[in-house]
């Protein structure tokens, strides 16, 4: 970890920022554990409350920008200062669309539940496996934000595939279920909806990660193969 | 955010001779506050600063129209006092002016002036403007060495003791860290950060960075005149005059 600034104020100043990062990152972590756990439950109130909460999410993006803009205008912050207020500029960003998500999640749970009986299809066991991998991947990224951990920033760079390959399942499974009886189509639809909003907090999740590495090596590593090429994952 | 007012400007004309240096300038300096002066070479603001302790005094063919109200009265009416003035109203130059005596005369040597203390209390006093300035620690074991012979931070430092030993209410800092290097001109800076719990301050810098840390209000001037003023945020984020914003953004066309 780098030294304290000589101006106390400087350091408090970003602490209050991290720390706000760090609050939001919790709220969307919530939201999206309680959505998925609607589709299980069909429990519309709860559903109800997760979509309404995203406004709380809604309010930190500006807060926390509005933060950040005032720390660049006093401090010009310059070298890993910089490439930290711009990557949390970038997380925040990626929060709130997470949050968006989330509230997808929760919308279609409300929907399953109006459906009714969906025969043999089971919306939360199609997207069980997926959602639990996604919630894994954003809790490490949000947990190698925090400590700066590049290492892990990489794993779960390289785990996004295994996230994008489960999402491809559910494709496949909804496809035929769709095939087989024309009366699930709508419930069926519901689920892909959930599962490609899971497969995009997934993407979140590998962003954040991609800004710990900028964060850290000053690389900014989007779009290109960077973490097979380099590191653990290089062998 | 606005508080009390310690110095009230109203209408603030000054001449160097025939040359009008300052026209029509009015604000408040709010009190406990650090109110910064920025613009370009000539504008007014060292000028300004002058105003508000009467230095310009000094100076035949100078003089001030118009009010500053401090403790209730204008302190440009000839019946004030000015050596009592600049006291309370203390002043910090860009060059360090040590006195060329001991870093503890450099401090007692104002407060005689005004106090009749015993030797014990004028060791703690010149032990308290020392700490109040941050250079206790670098010259407590030194107090009879020259206050020259100290480098140009603590020197600076020096100069900011002595003005707070005599208990001001004001201080007026006239580009305080210009001729410092940066980790002097950050220790002068997290100083300022603590002396506003106890002191008004207004500095004039060239720095606009140096503004918008260490500032609440900030006023930016040009040709003499007050362009616009207000909480440094504002300023820097948002500034009501296009004049402003092309100063702050480094466009001066």
């Amino acid at each position: 970890m780098p030294g304290d600034h000589s101006s106390k104020q400087y350091d408090q100043d970003l602490e209050a920022i991290r720390s706000k990062v760090l609050l939001m990152g919790g709220l969307v972590e919530s939201q999206f554990k309680d959505a998925v756990e609607c589709v299980l439950t069909g429990d519309v109130a709860r559903a109800e409350e997760v979509i309404k909460s995203d406004e709380n999410v809604n309010r930190l993006e500006v807060t926390l920008d509005d933060t950040c803009s005032h720390l660049i205008v006093k401090r010009q912050p310059a070298a890993n200062d910089l490439r930290t207020v711009m990557a949390t500029l970038k997380v925040i960003t990626d929060l709130e669309r997470i949050g968006d998500e989330a509230t997808k999640i929760a919308r279609t749970a409300k929907s399953l539940k109006e459906r009714g009986a969906l025969g043999s299809l089971n919306p939360y066991e199609s997207i069980r496996v997926m959602a639990a991998s996604a919630a894994d991947s954003l809790h490490d990224a949000l947990d190698a934000f925090a400590r700066l951990d590049h290492k892990q920033a990489s794993r779960i760079i390289t785990g996004d595939e295994a996230i994008d390959h489960e999402f491809r399942s559910v494709l496949r499974n909804m496809i035929t279920f769709m095939m087989e009886d024309p009366r699930t189509i709508s419930a069926a639809l519901d689920t892909l909806w959930a599962a490609k909003a899971i497969e995009r907090i997934g993407d979140h999740a590998k962003n954040i990660a991609e800004y710990v590495i900028y964060v850290v090596e000053g690389k900014d590593i989007r779009h290109t193969d960077y973490v097979y090429t380099h590191g653990e994952q290089a062998k | 955010m606005t508080g009390k007012a310690t110095l009230e400007i109203n209408n603030l004309n000054f001449f160097y001779g025939n040359f009008q240096g300052l026209k029509n300038v009015s604000l408040n300096i709010y009190e406990k506050k650090v109110t910064a002066f920025i613009g370009p070479s000539g504008c007014g603001k060292s000028t300004l600063l002058r105003t508000l302790n009467r230095m310009y005094d000094l100076y035949p063919g100078q003089r001030a129209e118009g009010k500053i109200v401090y403790n209730g009265r204008n302190i440009l009416e000839p019946g004030q006092d000015v050596n009592v003035l600049r006291a309370k109203v203390g002043m910090v130059f860009q060059k360090p002016t040590p006195f060329p005596m001991s870093v503890y005369d450099n401090i007692a040597f104002g407060v005689r002036l005004y106090e009749n203390l015993s030797r014990g209390e004028m060791d703690e006093r010149v032990e308290w403007a020392l700490k109040k300035a941050a250079l206790w620690g670098e010259v407590k074991d030194k107090l009879q060495k020259s206050g020259l012979s100290l480098s140009g931070g603590q020197q600076q430092r020096l100069c900011i003791a002595r003005s707070v030993a005599v208990k001001p209410d004001v201080l007026l800092l006239d580009e305080p860290t210009s001729a410092l290097d940066p980790i002097s001109t950050a220790k002068i800076e997290e100083l300022i950060a603590e002396l506003k719990e106890d002191y008004t301050i207004t500095i004039v810098t060239h720095n606009m960075q140096q503004a918008a840390r260490c500032s609440d209000y900030t006023a930016y001037m040009y040709l003499g005149e007050l362009v616009e003023f207000g909480e440094t945020d504002q300023i820097f984020m948002n500034p009501g005059k296009k004049e402003t914003q092309d100063y702050i953004t480094g466009r001066f066309g």
